[in-house]
């Protein structure tokens, strides 16, 4: 991985604001969706996709690329942004999101888009499928990093917690967990809805290694990276402090806007937002 | 008379039958499969013993993962392996696995479309003394509505050799169903199975009265049922229905042409079940009357197998029973 350059950072927070901005415009267009996870994870995206990842948007399949399966599927516009912005598909796609027909369905679907490494959308079985990943790898002595994005909220669900149990015992070292630690769920905060904190503890406890961080501060995500690539023996979790809806000051930390999308006049003034941070 | 084509069991009506559980039969299909093909994988949730995943787990400790009581995690780590490249096997019971992880299968196994196999050991009212809560009479259901699942019964352990061995060759989904209890022996080494095809396993010359079909091992009652029937003069055909998804419909246009009149048998519920499939195929085609053996909407309780394939009404007697009443409305 390449040593991350003050110039290679502004290219990624470039990259994160473009995503951001597409982000927007495609939820605008599309009249329902998620929009505060999916600005939050913009930063994480960037990184991923312009820095860590394995992977050539020419050659999907790529036999030894690396792995990136998002647990929590209705983030998928930030991650279909991120990939059209990769050169994965046109940015005009982006407009077809959750309407009939298209390869953007409103959770992500393997089938439709073939360059996406799993279906999601019920919450709480991407790490156990990462884990598979991770365990396949190992069998067949290959070097892939396995990555897996997962929500705050989605922890509730118990089956996170027989995979990072699984995780543990297995000494998964080849597997990064990304969570989006962004204290937001459906009905609230996470701490009213169910408490997950102290989240770092849990994890120390269920021997992963813990690292944590904001989300939105590339050369913490790239210390973390190194990091996680660099442990051995356990599989690394890297918590993301993040702000959901980061980049719109008016709708940040706000738990109504996990699961709506912007009207036309409120996408105006977020792309305006946008505008100010960069063009 | 029974069907010489198929070369069944030739002790078939001795009362010393060999009798082998079906969950055995999966063991012995893993452990050839596993030998055929090193993509194969096996995943249990610590019932490495009475899912008999043990012979593959101690040959195999690299492409063996236990995962713990945990069904869910089991049902995706598994589709994370087979997106990569593996063909996993996970065991458990049927009543966890496909009973608690079916969201899990629906999503990360068939929405995904990886080839994971699932064996779901201890079906049926027949595991016995544990009672209603092990007793999974609603697999082949919460199965057969999931698209792409193909579903498998097999009637012995033998044939679930044969369909563990065919599962392993195939890029689907498949859930394959055992039971716990020692069964009578009904096929062969010789006897043909294939994925999706039925066979007569007790046939008729020219047109009968009735068809039997049934489907796992209480195929061999419907034997035993044909062969009474036969002697108080009524024509019968008893069908083993190995794979009740896809169905084979030829054969079911055939048995319902030769006999025009169907009983099915199943030690499952009857709501959702192999009957119920095979009756939402004839009524939509060529209907025709059918009486269905089968769980009747109750749960399962403690008992010796015998007691409760008799308590349930899932015996000979009410075969014949049901094969009489079934002659009587056409």
């Amino acid at each position: 991985m390449e040593h991350l350059s003050e110039e290679k950072k502004e290219v990624l927070i470039q990259k994160a604001n473009d995503i951001r901005k597409s982000i927007i415009k495609m939820l605008v267009e599309a009249k329902s969706g998620h929009t505060a996870g999916p600005l939050g994870m913009s930063d994480i995206f960037s990184y991923l996709y312009f820095h860590s990842l394995k992977h050539d948007p020419e050659n999907p399949k790529m036999e030894d690329r690396d792995r990136l399966i998002l647990s929590n599927g209705h983030i998928c516009p930030v991650l279909y942004a991120t990939l059209a912005h990769a050169g994965y598909f046109e940015l005009e796609e982006l407009q077809t999101l959750r309407k009939f027909g298209s390869r953007l369905q409103g959770h992500p679907h393997r089938e439709f888009l073939d360059c996406l490494e799993n279906s999601s959308g019920p919450l709480g079985s991407g790490i156990s499928q990462a884990v598979g990943m991770a365990l396949a790898d190992r069998i067949d002595r290959g070097d892939k990093t396995i990555y897996c994005l997962t929500g705050d909220g989605e922890l509730n669900e118990g089956q996170n917690w027989e995979a990072i149990m699984h995780a543990a015992k297995y000494k998964l070292d080849n597997l990064i967990l990304i969570v989006d630690r962004n204290y937001i769920q459906i009905d609230g905060f996470t701490e009213d809805v169910m408490p997950l904190d102290p989240l770092v503890n849990k994890f120390e406890s269920f021997n992963f290694k813990v690292i944590d961080i904001n989300g939105h501060d590339f050369d913490m995500i790239d210390g973390a990276i190194r990091k996680a690539k660099n442990t051995l023996n356990m599989p690394t979790v890297i918590i993301a402090n993040n702000i959901p809806s980061k980049g719109v000051p008016e709708w940040e930390n706000k738990p109504e806007w996990h699961g709506k999308a912007p009207s036309i006049e409120e996408g105006e003034m977020a792309l305006r937002e946008l505008s100010k941070i960069s063009n | 008379m029974i069907n010489k084509e198929l070369k069944l069991n030739p002790n078939i009506w001795s009362e010393d039958v060999e009798k082998i559980a079906i969950r055995t039969g999966f063991g012995e299909g893993l452990l050839i499969a596993a030998d055929d093909d090193e993509s194969v994988v096996g995943l249990c949730a610590d019932l490495t013993d009475s899912t008999k995943m043990r012979s593959f787990a101690d040959k195999y400790p690299k492409r063996f993962i236990q995962v713990g009581v945990a069904e869910q995690n089991l049902a995706s780590v598994a589709s994370g392996m087979a997106a990569m490249g593996k063909i996993p096997f996970i065991t458990s019971y049927a009543m966890f696995s496909p009973g608690r992880n079916w969201e899990q299968i629906r999503t990360t196994i068939c929405y995904n479309n990886v080839p994971v196999k699932i064996a779901g050991s201890h079906a049926g009212v027949s595991v016995g003394p544990d009672g209603g809560t092990h007793q999974a009479i609603e697999d082949m259901a919460l199965m057969r509505v999931v698209p792409r699942m193909v579903v498998i019964s097999p009637c012995d352990s033998i044939e679930a050799r044969k369909a563990t061995i065919a599962a392993a060759k195939t890029t689907d989904p498949t859930y394959i169903r055992l039971a716990r209890n020692n069964t009578p022996v009904i096929t062969t080494d010789d006897t043909p199975f294939e994925i999706g095809k039925a066979h007569i396993v007790y046939d008729e010359e020219g047109a009968a009265d009735v068809a039997i079909i049934a489907t796992g091992h209480l195929v061999y009652n419907a034997i035993l049922a044909a062969k009474e029937l036969e002697e108080r003069g009524m024509k019968v055909i008893v069908c083993n229905m190995s794979t009740i998804k896809p169905l084979d419909i030829n054969m079911i246009n055939e048995l319902v042409k030769d006999s025009g009149a169907l009983v099915t048998v199943e030690e499952h519920q009857v709501l959702g079940g192999m009957g119920s499939a095979i009756a939402e195929y004839v009524t939509s085609h060529n209907p025709v009357p059918i009486e269905f053996i089968g769980v009747k909407d109750e749960f399962g309780q403690s008992g010796t197998p015998e007691e409760l394939v008799e308590h349930y009404e899932l015996g000979v007697s009410h075969i014949i029973e049901a094969a009489e009443k079934v002659v009587s409305r056409k």
